[in-house]
């Protein structure tokens, strides 16, 4: 194999598992180290440039982080990256003086925002700083999207998330709340430069069987009905509740009915639990709220009797696995009965694009949704972009953030009549951590503490107050401990060969043997199967160094590489050097917190 | 600021036929200079008790002092020990040895602890054929009390201050055959391929077992102009001898050439499989290999591999006819076995 490429800013980049899999790329063992050392206000900000939302995200991302933790491969289970994210957005103090300033004069080019929600606000932070005048339309009466109308409040306090969507507001944004845009063609007939469709997946998907009429009156859809709490329209629901649905907003519907009245709730869903689209977490938390779940039942008809909702039949079925397709099988018991006196449908949600007219060069796949082009998020239009659950469907709140950002560098090279193509480089960095002997400038001592626990509100409290958080987030004490399980896979092991006298000493060492010296092969499947510990894991790369003297290379496997630096220590003349590495991915205003 | 061992070790780490990790078989962090070379001979002692499904607590890991004697720490931390007096290991080695032949006797030391102030004992302990496993990890200085040259310093060798050896080095390995070693072999701390197979076929073997490594001291005697540094070794190493260690329970496949290829079978039923490098040199003749060293010095040459075997020698606790149970069992009865008794012996020496 040739040498790797190190130049190259995505291989140290991925090395860093976390912030790889962050949709954002948050520098997250960078924060992580600074919560550790109670510095929150600068973790705060270095997540508020990457995130936009840290107080949010730290209390409901969806986390693609976690799973892809280094540490969940040496140990049981990852850093609670998203925990430690709250610490820093709780303990932060008044961050008002490092805001960006923003320019009293403009740069003449105005953009129009449609939807209030996290995608358009982060084209909304990207771009005001920049000096572009901004037009926020949104038909809810405050910003936030469905962080406000679906998230509900025991999970994210409303407090939380105006100061967030606020510290976009206030950046001079014209906002035109209340005002549902049912014309595209009104809106470009403004003559703005820009326009971002920012609309999120606003329909909740129906489920028609019999008696769905006759029952309607307490028979809602969730995400309607969820709108309809976070907006104070509705306070109660009969004591016999089921919510159809295997996803997140099956157990925010079931959760929040908890606390209007519902005893006896329960989510009943088509495939077998451990397929629910519910993240883990999420399920537990339903299930501690004294919710059952009932798998493999399919939803046949509403029973309604004298005008009045009665309760739904279901038919039993298993997972049958034919041809490699996943059936849900009959299994040809009587259909079961069960008792509600209302029910809630969250069985997905669609997007609704009724509003933009087909005539205007914006042009829609077959699935209605916009054609786009999935890296500058620019429709066919030229001056129309799109972001976050409008531009490729329901996600999440950070996928919309990072769509955000990619349409925004767009949305300004467009202005600015660059080629929307030309995309920034990120910004890189690679500083030595030596200090002295033995000493790093991070704390390289690996801990053995397991992952600890969020400690929540007593139940008591949470179900009959809607508003009280579950949730209490670590004290600072815990959420020290929890921080120094972080690997620091941001500082590389940086190998330079010439150096290299070949005493082995760094293999000798390595604790999780991730070093090898060995003949080189063609293939690198032929080097992988070679190594101390064959490298098996073909999405974690492999570190491949130019001939040494003897002929030999040295391989190291990222995967399970502890980053505790006694490589380094160990060898004699330095060819292994600790070096943090930052990465910050191009964002159009690039701030300088990180 | 640490400098500690995390516990984490990779999730894929093989296991031995015992259900233990390499893990099992280490021991502290080494406090050596970063990058001697004796760590690698303790990484290589860890392979080969590994491999060979040694369980540690059935090995007695002796040495003297000096930077090599102090590796005992950084391997088998689940084993027996005794760091001794300087120069002394090999009377420890046997006092041991003859309290229980159970164990295994895996003895460092270094070419000072050895070639100098251990000289006396050594010679012992070939002459006797103590059951052991002897490694000296050879740097040809004195690493500890910072580099003075060691009675194996090469004639003509460089020492880091620039001044030259003028005195002849001891060559152990000519030395141990000469005094009746059974089991002879030479390596280089940086090449594990080789040492870890020696080792194994070493701790096979019954009698006394000598393995000299060159193990460069990379702080004081690495310099240009030292014969014992890395460079060095590495230039003028010449192999005479491959050899594969084969266990006991495994099938020897016998598409081989004999004339390059020879079997040996050890006391413990293994194999070891040795590739003649040269049609010469036989390692089971002395002559041959005294001849091959002798020439190898004049043309400034390290010959590394197998050096010598004799698999038909009498270990001295075989020779003396001792107990095979360890003292510490022996109870009062066995050792006080009673005035009928006593007469018996006393009768007989009449
Ligand atoms: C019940 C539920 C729970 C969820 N929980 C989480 C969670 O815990 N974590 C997480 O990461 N994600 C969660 N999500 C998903 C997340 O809320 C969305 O992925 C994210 O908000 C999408 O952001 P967006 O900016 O694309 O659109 P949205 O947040 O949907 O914002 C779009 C806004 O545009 C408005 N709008 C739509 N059409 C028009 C129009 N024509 N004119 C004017 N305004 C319009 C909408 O009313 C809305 O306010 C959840 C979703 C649901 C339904
Ligand atoms: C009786 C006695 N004499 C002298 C010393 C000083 N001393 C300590 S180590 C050493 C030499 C060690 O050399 P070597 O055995 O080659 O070990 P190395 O450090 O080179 O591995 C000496 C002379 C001592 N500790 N004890
Ligand atoms: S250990 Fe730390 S730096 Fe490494 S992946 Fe996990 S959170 Fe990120
Ligand atoms: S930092 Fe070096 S010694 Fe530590 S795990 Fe990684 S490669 Fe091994
Ligand atoms: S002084 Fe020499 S022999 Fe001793 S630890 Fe350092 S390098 Fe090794
Ligand atoms: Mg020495």
């Amino acid at each position: 194999m040739s040498p790797t490429n190190t130049q190259d800013p995505e291989y140290y980049h991925k090395v860093v598992d976390c912030q790889y899999a962050c949709p954002a790329h948050t520098p997250v063992p960078e924060y992580i180290r600074l919560i550790a050392a109670g510095k929150y206000t600068e973790a705060y900000m270095i997540n508020w440039e990457s995130n936009v939302f840290p107080g949010v995200l730290g209390r409901t991302c969806d986390r693609p982080c976690e799973p892809a933790c280094r540490r969940g491969r040496v140990e049981k289970e990852p850093v609670a990256i998203c925990r430690l994210k709250r610490v820093a957005a709780d303990n932060k103090d008044d961050i008002s003086h490092l805001l960006p300033t923003i320019p009293t004069e403009k740069n003449g080019k105005r953009i129009a925002l449609i939807g209030g929600g996290p995608a358009s606000l982060t084209v909304a932070r990207d771009l005001a700083p920049l000096g572009y005048i901004i037009d926020l339309y949104d038909n809810h009466k405050k910003g936030g999207g469905m962080m406000r109308s679906q998230i509900p409040a025991f999970r994210l306090p409303v407090e939380v998330l105006d100061q967030e969507v606020n510290y976009v507001l206030d950046m001079g944004i014209n906002t035109h709340f209340d005002t549902y845009v049912t014309s595209l063609k009104d809106v470009l007939d403004k003559g703005y430069d820009a326009v971002f469709v920012g609309t999120g997946a606003p329909k909740g998907r129906d489920l028609d069987l019999p008696g769905r009429q006759e029952g309607s009156a307490n028979i809602y859809i969730g995400i309607e009905w969820l709108a309809s709490v976070a907006f104070d329209h509705t306070h109660k629901i009969g004591k016999k509740v089921i919510v159809l649905g295997g996803g997140n907003t099956a157990m925010d519907c079931c959760r929040t009915s908890r606390r209007l009245g519902g005893e006896e709730v329960k989510v009943i869903v088509r495939s077998p639990f451990s397929e629910m689209k519910a993240s883990p977490w999420e399920k537990e938390d339903a299930i501690h709220e004294d919710i059952p779940i009932m798998d493999n039942h399919v939803p046949k008809s509403y029973v309604v009797e004298d005008g009045r909702l009665k309760g739904m039949m279901f038919e039993k079925v298993i997972a049958v696995v034919t041809d490699g397709k996943r059936n849900l099988v009959p299994t040809g018991e009587p259909l079961v009965f069960v008792e509600a006196d209302d029910v809630i449908i969250a069985v997905g949600q669609e997007n609704r694009f009724e509003w933009i007219e087909r005539d205007l060069g914006l042009e829609f796949n077959k699935w209605d949704m916009p054609i786009l082009d999935e890296q500058t998020f620019q429709s066919t239009r030229s001056n129309v972009f799109f972001g976050g659950d409008a531009a490729l469907g329901p996600k999440n709140v950070i996928t919309a953030v990072a769509q955000g950002h990619q349409a925004a560098i767009s949305i300004d090279l467009f202005c600015q009549g660059e080629d929307v193509k030309k995309r920034p480089a990120p910004f890189t960095n690679l500083v030595n951590t030596k200090m002295g002997i033995h000493e790093w400038a991070y704390d390289n001592d690996v801990t053995n503490d397991i992952r600890y626990i969020v400690p929540q509100a007593d139940k008591k409290l949470t179900l009959t107050n809607l508003k009280k958080e579950v949730e209490l987030g670590f004290d600072p004490h815990t959420a020290f401990a929890e921080a120094q399980r972080c690997l620091n896979c941001d500082v590389q092991t940086v190998f330079t060969e010439k150096n290299c006298i070949e005493c082995d000493a760094c293999m000798d060492v390595c604790p999780t043997s991730c070093i090898t010296f060995t003949i080189n092969e063609e293939e690198e499947a032929d080097l992988r199967s070679n190594l101390l510990v064959p490298a098996t894991d073909w999405t974690q790369d492999i570190l491949v160094s130019a001939p040494l003297k003897t002929g030999r290379v040295m391989v190291k496997d990222e995967d399970v590489c502890l980053h505790c630096g006694l490589c380094a220590e160990r060898c004699p003349t330095a060819a292994w050097d600790m070096q943090q590495y930052l990465y910050n991915s191009p964002k159009a205003s690039q701030l300088s917190f990180v | 600021m640490s400098y500690i061992k995390p516990k984490f070790a990779h999730p894929r780490l093989p296991q031995n036929e015992l259900g233990f990790t390499k893990k099992y078989y280490e021991g502290a962090l080494s406090t050596l200079c970063a990058g001697c070379g004796h760590d690698s001979i303790s990484a290589s002692i860890v392979d080969a008790c590994f491999e060979l499904n040694i369980e540690p607590h059935k090995v007695a890991k002796i040495s003297g002092i000096g930077c090599s004697s102090k590796t005992p720490a950084y391997y088998l931390s689940n084993s027996h020990g005794f760091n001794s007096v300087h120069g002394r290991m090999p009377s420890v080695a046997t006092g041991a040895n003859l309290g229980n032949r159970s164990l295994k006797y895996l003895g460092v030391s270094g070419d000072g602890d050895t070639a100098s102030i251990g000289m006396g004992q050594f010679v012992h302990a070939i002459r006797r054929n103590l059951n052991m496993t002897y490694i000296v990890m050879n740097n040809g200085c004195y690493g500890l009390t910072k580099g003075q040259d060691s009675a194996t310093a090469d004639h003509g060798s460089i020492s880091k201050s620039g001044k030259e050896n003028n005195f002849e080095g001891i060559d152990l390995c000519a030395l141990s055959i000469q005094l009746g070693a059974t089991f002879v072999a030479q390596s280089f701390s940086g090449d594990k391929k080789q040492l870890v197979p020696l080792i194994k076929a070493a701790l096979s073997h019954e009698g006394f077992s000598f393995i000299n490594v060159i193990s460069p001291c990379v702080t004081f005697n690495n310099n240009v102009g030292s014969t014992k540094s890395y460079d060095y070794v590495r230039e003028h190493s010449e192999t005479v001898s491959k050899l594969d260690f084969v266990p006991s329970h495994e099938e020897i496949k016998v598409d081989y050439d004999h004339s390059k290829m020879k079997l040996v079978e050890m006391h413990d039923g293994s194999t070891i499989k040795l590739q003649k490098v040269s049609p010469e040199w036989d390692p089971e003749d002395k002559l041959s290999i005294m001849t091959a060293l002798h020439n190898a010095h004049q043309s400034q040459e390290i010959l590394t591999g197998l050096l010598y075997l004799d698999n038909e020698s009498i270990e001295l606790n075989t020779l003396l006819n001792t107990t095979e149970t360890p003292l510490n069992q022996l109870h009062e009865k066995d050792l006080c076995p009673g005035n009928s008794v006593l007469e018996g012996i006393c009768e007989g020496l009449r």
